[in-house]
């Protein structure tokens, strides 16, 4: 099989270029993803997520920059890909006028490499009748059907753009097994786009978080207790952060300052094995690990003077 | 295997580890059981099957578990490997949170090493008496 052979990587994006009517939606985006691994995809509304995954399945050719999926270029050689990949998203898109039997067929004579048993165990598991319309079913059915026809080929790539947002936990968490399942099998790759920073903590190996079309940080779920480390100061209420210098990631640099009374806590990056910078007036209370959504806040927050409000705000809201 | 995730900035596999470990230590695990495969875990707790390994890992650097080649990976009769300032720097956390606990809720440095001592005896009468249970 030509597609076993070759490169180590499942997925490699260099320095990917995209602009919309002019603005800029991926700018110098690089990605590579082994084969073997899951790979998250974070980032805010926007930030051009799904563009990146369109550039992944053909349906957009790079301005400029390389994408290469498999080893082949997705748009020049939509054979050697697609049907190596299963595709799901967020939208509601599969043909409601269809019955769920019948778009199995469809899939069926599409894709080579359809596993009957395993659709049907997929069925059986998901308690889906080959008889119902899919505009008879539930939301939560409809994703699972969704599921079931990006998987049952068993492809070497499974793209899973917001499989889960608006789902309820069980179809949810149904999802999540499939990706595990997928990549117990030899060799399997996921790229997993979400919101839901807990899945995708728990789920992947690498994690790449997009801001405004560019990747600016790229994280391993494990190595965050050593890169990263949450540190709170208790100061008095005129009290301000130091200015946030230039990023230099050789050194220790705390980001994404944010208040909530007198005490300030910090993101300390380049923690390992350093002691946490003294400020004068203020005092180090407390410090411990950092979860993947205090860095993703962190990460896309920018100098605290501009943001303090907002984050104050949400931080407020998402005490209790 | 029923483990509880939490997203609160704790390694997960540091969970994983731990919830096992105390099921290790209060004999809810036997010695010689052997421990679910890396993938069923992973599947069962829709976690990546890594980071199911590195968490048994850290507990055969701990001699919880055993790996056996090419059959499994058991519970074990422990015996740590790790040295006594690893085994320091693992409890200082725990025991400075109950120092602060304790003394926030007016113990003694006497009465808490009291209270360690009197809830050390009931755990191991417990312990005892599941063994004999189950013997």
């Amino acid at each position: 099989m030509s597609h076993l052979t070759g490169s180590n990587l499942a997925v490699e994006v260099s320095n990917l270029q995209r602009t919309f009517r002019g603005k800029t939606a991926l700018s110098g985006v690089n990605l590579e993803i082994p084969r073997g691994t899951i790979q998250g995809l974070v980032g805010l509304n926007g930030a051009g997520k799904t563009t990146l995954i369109r550039h992944l399945i053909g349906s957009l050719q790079a301005q400029s920059g390389g994408v290469r999926v498999l080893g082949h270029d997705p748009v020049r050689d939509p054979e050697g890909v697609l049907k190596q990949i299963g595709y799901m998203t967020e939208e509601d898109s599969l043909p409601k006028w269809m019955r769920v039997g019948e778009l199995i067929d469809f899939c069926r004579g599409i894709y080579p490499t359809w596993d009957d048993r395993y659709a049907a165990e997929l069925s059986e598991m998901f308690s889906l009748s080959k008889k119902t319309k899919l505009s008879g079913l539930s939301k939560g059915q409809r994703a699972r059907v969704g599921l079931l026809v990006a998987i049952a080929h068993r492809p070497l790539v499974l793209i899973l753009d917001e499989p889960s947002s608006g789902l309820d936990p069980i179809a949810r968490s149904d999802i999540l097994e499939a990706v595990i399942r997928t990549i117990s099998d030899e060799g399997r790759t996921v790229l997993f786009s979400s919101h839901l920073l807990d899945e995708v903590d728990r789920v992947c190996d690498h994690i790449a978080l997009l801001h405004d079309g560019r990747i600016i940080d790229s994280l391993r779920p494990d190595d965050r207790e050593q890169r990263f480390l949450e540190l709170t100061y208790l100061s008095s209420e005129t009290w301000f952060p130091p200015e946030s210098t230039e990023r230099d990631t050789r050194s220790p640099y705390c980001f994404g300052w944010k208040r909530s009374g007198k005490e300030w806590t910090t993101v300390l990056s380049g923690a390992n094995d350093q002691e946490p910078p003294t400020f004068e007036n203020a005092q180090l209370i407390a410090q411990g690990p950092v979860s993947l959504q205090r860095w993703f806040e962190a990460s896309v927050t920018e100098s605290p003077s501009t943001k303090m409000n907002q984050v104050q705000d949400t931080n407020e809201a998402a005490d209790d | 295997m029923q483990i509880h995730i939490k997203s609160d900035g704790l390694p997960i596999y540091q969970q994983i580890a731990d919830q096992i470990r105390h099921r290790i230590i209060a004999r809810q695990l036997e010695v010689g059981n052997e421990m679910p495969s890396i993938r069923n875990l992973a599947q069962l707790l829709r976690v990546n099957p890594n980071t199911i390994a590195r968490a048994y890992r850290e507990l055969e650097l701990e001699g919880l578990l055993e790996k056996r080649r090419t059959k499994g990976t058991f519970v074990a009769s422990h015996k740590s490997n790790r040295s006594l300032k690893e085994r320091i720097e693992r409890l200082q956390p725990h025991l400075d949170a109950v120092i602060i606990y304790a003394s926030q809720l007016g113990f003694s440095k006497e009465e808490l090493v009291d209270q360690i001592k009197a809830r050390d005896s009931i755990i191991h009468q417990n312990r005892s008496a599941t063994e004999e249970g189950l013997s």
